[in-house]
């Protein structure tokens, strides 16, 4: 066994009350800022858009709390710790994206549109079909993401609280730990959503982002205090235990995406595509996720929203750039063999992190536990905030896309669509849970990838088209996203997350007992490339890149000038009126 | 009542498109798109560039330049330092090139501005440093 056991047995005790307790500290106070905002939730604008009352600096930390998700804090500095620089390939990404949102969507989305994503698309287009595309859209990309985060935070509370499997905690095995996980969380966004809307939603996420912010600065300060701020030493020790060889291949591009195989040229050329087109997706995606949109709408004005979106740049940025002190830290301080012996996939990183630190720093084996308990608050803070972003997004485009302007027409009265709305959370909140516990054994880390390239493919040309092209209508916004969605989910499909097995282009992988168990061979079979594929671990997969952005995104956007050109459909003036609007903010909401 | 758009019954429709139609907002649009397109075809060719050098030039990345610290480290955080500087040049530009002309187009449309949308604009201003 590696000499840092993650959760010695005479600790687990003490570690399990500390996180509880910071658990239900922590779910409180979030209730109670939520019954706090509920009592000025009246009107629809209150319970969609908070109002409008929001500052630049308020909501540019909500944006923070909305988009780094525990795939962004958990996920990046595990793929870090395990495989080395290409980590940080995901950050960058992450954070680019943000100057599209900046330069050609926030603020003119702002001042034209009023809460949903559709809003702005169906501005100047029939509202029933580019609504209904709109709305299915934004309910799949928050779907998938929000399955991701469930199925996510049902593993990791269960290992936070150091349940392993055959063990039982509360008379609960690690299977009903992460169902009660997954269905306490789809209660609690539930409540936030319906109880605080908009208002609630966004004290969640700022009150995550500030715990995410101080918690990764205390880790950072701890990890670069150790390396006496010498970047280069820790990057030294890091890969001299990463147990690569070369080492330093450890710091380098290459370990995970865009992959060499000796002697294997397709292989090789599949897995640069595939790194290419995880590129596309993530810079072009965060424009495209509708929770991330409907923030712009909690601000007054065109100025608030872009200056939100340069707070949230600042944040997220320093916030990646201290993922890299945490993954490396967590390379050289726990090491590769204990962080894989918890998670395969390195999800505990940082908290393994996080207790190694407490132990040498804040008193041995308490001051572990104690840093080890807040870090896993944070994470479970940071979990929150974003289901409840993404309930209250799909539930929004459900209530006033579907229900209110196709269903009725427009003819609705405001009360009413906000009674649909908390309808459509507690639907939504109940599909994810039903979802979430059915998928709680499947990988689903894809989803997250995927719900970025539907954005970026199905969500984005629409947006930019409608804003920028006096051309665009009724039919290119539809056929765009149509094309997009159905590409971007049908690449999916036929791709190695789906078709596990062995091809041209993918490789045999090494398989443990238990993998081969569930695909039915033997331990040493070749057939297998991805012993976690959704369907079958032997039948090879038509198309062998994981990631459809390279192929869903340009279809995205040629469907949807080809849709506009072929259509006869025009209208100058309500063009020159969403320009108007756009760019002046008059009679904007 | 509709949904949709309801400020613009209270103001006419035809307003937005009169002033779309003036020199001012052509002097508007074009200030704000001669920052925004070449900014963004720029900076998406300097991500892409990146993650090309990250897929085909290993060698090159690898290179070390100070101890442990190699080149493809240094292109990563320059990615940071070009992200936050556009932010920053994009911001400062909006303030004193596109703003100006976007308040007076608005004033136009929705005829003399009211004395408290144009207090809570310069509390809003005033609020984020």
């Amino acid at each position: 066994m590696p000499d840092q056991v993650y959760l010695a047995a005479t600790s687990v005790t003490t570690q399990r009350t500390l996180t509880l307790t910071l658990f239900v500290i922590l779910v409180g106070v979030t209730l109670g800022i939520t019954i706090w905002a509920s009592r000025q939730n009246r009107t629809a604008a209150d319970f969609y858009a908070g109002g409008r009352s929001f500052s630049g600096f308020q909501n540019g930390m909500a944006i923070g709390g909305d988009y780094m998700s525990a795939a962004s804090f958990l996920g990046i500095a595990g793929i870090i710790a395990l495989n080395g620089y290409d980590g940080f390939l995901y950050s960058i990404g992450f954070l680019v994206a943000w100057l599209v949102a900046l330069l050609l969507v926030a603020e003119l989305m702002r001042n034209s549109g009023r809460y949903t994503m559709a809003d702005v698309l169906a501005f100047r287009m029939r509202q029933a079909p580019v609504r209904t595309a709109g709305s299915i859209s934004t309910i799949i990309v928050s779907i998938f993401y929000l399955l991701a985060q469930m199925v996510g935070a049902g593993a990791l509370v269960a290992l936070l609280l150091g349940i392993k499997a055959g063990d039982t905690f509360m008379g609960m095995s690690a299977e009903t730990a992460k169902i009660v996980t997954i269905a306490l969380i789809g209660v609690l966004m539930i409540v936030y959503v319906t109880v605080g809307g908009m208002k609630g939603t966004t004290y969640v996420q700022i009150v995550k982002a500030f715990m995410l912010m101080i918690g990764a600065l205390v880790l950072t300060l701890l990890v670069l205090a150790h390396y006496k701020f010498n970047l280069s030493s820790l990057l030294g020790e890091a890969a001299a235990k990463s147990g690569r060889n070369p080492t330093d291949a450890f710091l380098e591009p290459g370990l995970r995406y865009g992959r060499e195989f000796a002697g294997n040229a397709t292989a090789t050329l599949v897995s640069k595509l595939d790194l290419i087109s995880l590129g596309l997706a993530l810079v072009l995606g965060t424009a495209g996720l509708p929770h991330i949109l409907i923030r712009f709408y909690t601000v007054p004005n065109a100025k608030a929203a872009r200056k939100s979106v340069v707070w949230a740049i600042g944040l997220i940025g320093v916030f990646y750039l201290m993922t890299l002190a945490l993954g490396f830290g967590a390379a050289a301080l726990v090491g590769r063999q204990a962080i894989v012996a918890q998670d395969a996939a390195g999800n505990t990183a940082a908290p393994q992190l996080a207790q190694e630190l407490g132990k040498r720093y804040l008193g041995g084996d308490f001051g572990g536990s104690l840093l080890l308990a807040i870090i896993a608050a944070v994470a479970f803070a940071t979990i929150l905030a974003v289901v409840a972003g993404l309930t209250l997004a799909s539930s929004s485009s459900l209530a006033h896309d579907l229900y209110a302007n196709v269903i009725k027409r427009g003819q609705t009265d405001e009360r009413q669509e906000v009674v649909v709305a908390r309808y459509s959370a507690f639907v939504i909140g109940a599909v994810a849970i039903v979802l979430g516990i059915v998928a709680r054994n499947l990988n689903v880390a894809f989803l997250v990838a995927l719900a970025f390239a539907i954005a970026a493919s199905a969500n984005l040309p629409a947006i930019l088209f409608s804003l920028f092209w006096k051309r665009f209508n009724t039919r290119g916004a539809t056929w765009g996203i149509y094309a997009g969605l159905i590409s971007a989910v049908g690449v999916v499909l036929l791709s190695p997350i789906s078709w596990g097995g062995v091809s041209d282009a993918r490789t045999p992988a090494t398989l443990t007992a238990s993998q081969a168990k569930d695909c039915g061979v033997a331990q040493t079979s070749k057939e297998v490339s991805n012993a976690t594929a959704l369907f079958s671990c032997t039948t090879a997969a038509p198309i062998p890149l994981e990631n459809p952005g390279l192929i869903s995104i340009p279809l995205g956007f040629i469907f949807a000038a080809i849709g506009a050109m072929t259509s006869k459909e025009r209208d100058p003036d309500k063009y020159s009126e969403l320009e108007a609007r756009s760019m002046t903010g008059a009679g904007a909401h | 009542m509709s949904t949709e758009t309801p400020a613009s019954e209270e103001i006419g429709e035809n307003r937005y498109v009169a002033v779309a139609r003036t020199p001012e907002f052509d002097a508007l649009r074009s200030t704000l798109r001669k920052f925004v397109f070449p900014v963004s075809a720029a900076f998406l060719i300097w991500y892409a560039l990146y993650v090309l050098l990250s897929a085909y030039a290993r060698d090159f990345m690898s290179t070390k330049v100070v101890g442990h610290i190699n080149v493809a480290l240094i292109f990563g955080l320059l990615q940071f330092v070009s992200t936050f500087l556009i932010a920053w040049l994009y911001a400062r530009y909006a303030e004193r090139r596109i703003d100006p002309l976007a308040d007076d187009l608005r004033a136009k449309i929705e005829g003399a501005p009211a004395a408290g949308t144009a207090a809570a604009a310069a509390t809003e201003g005033e609020g984020d440093a």
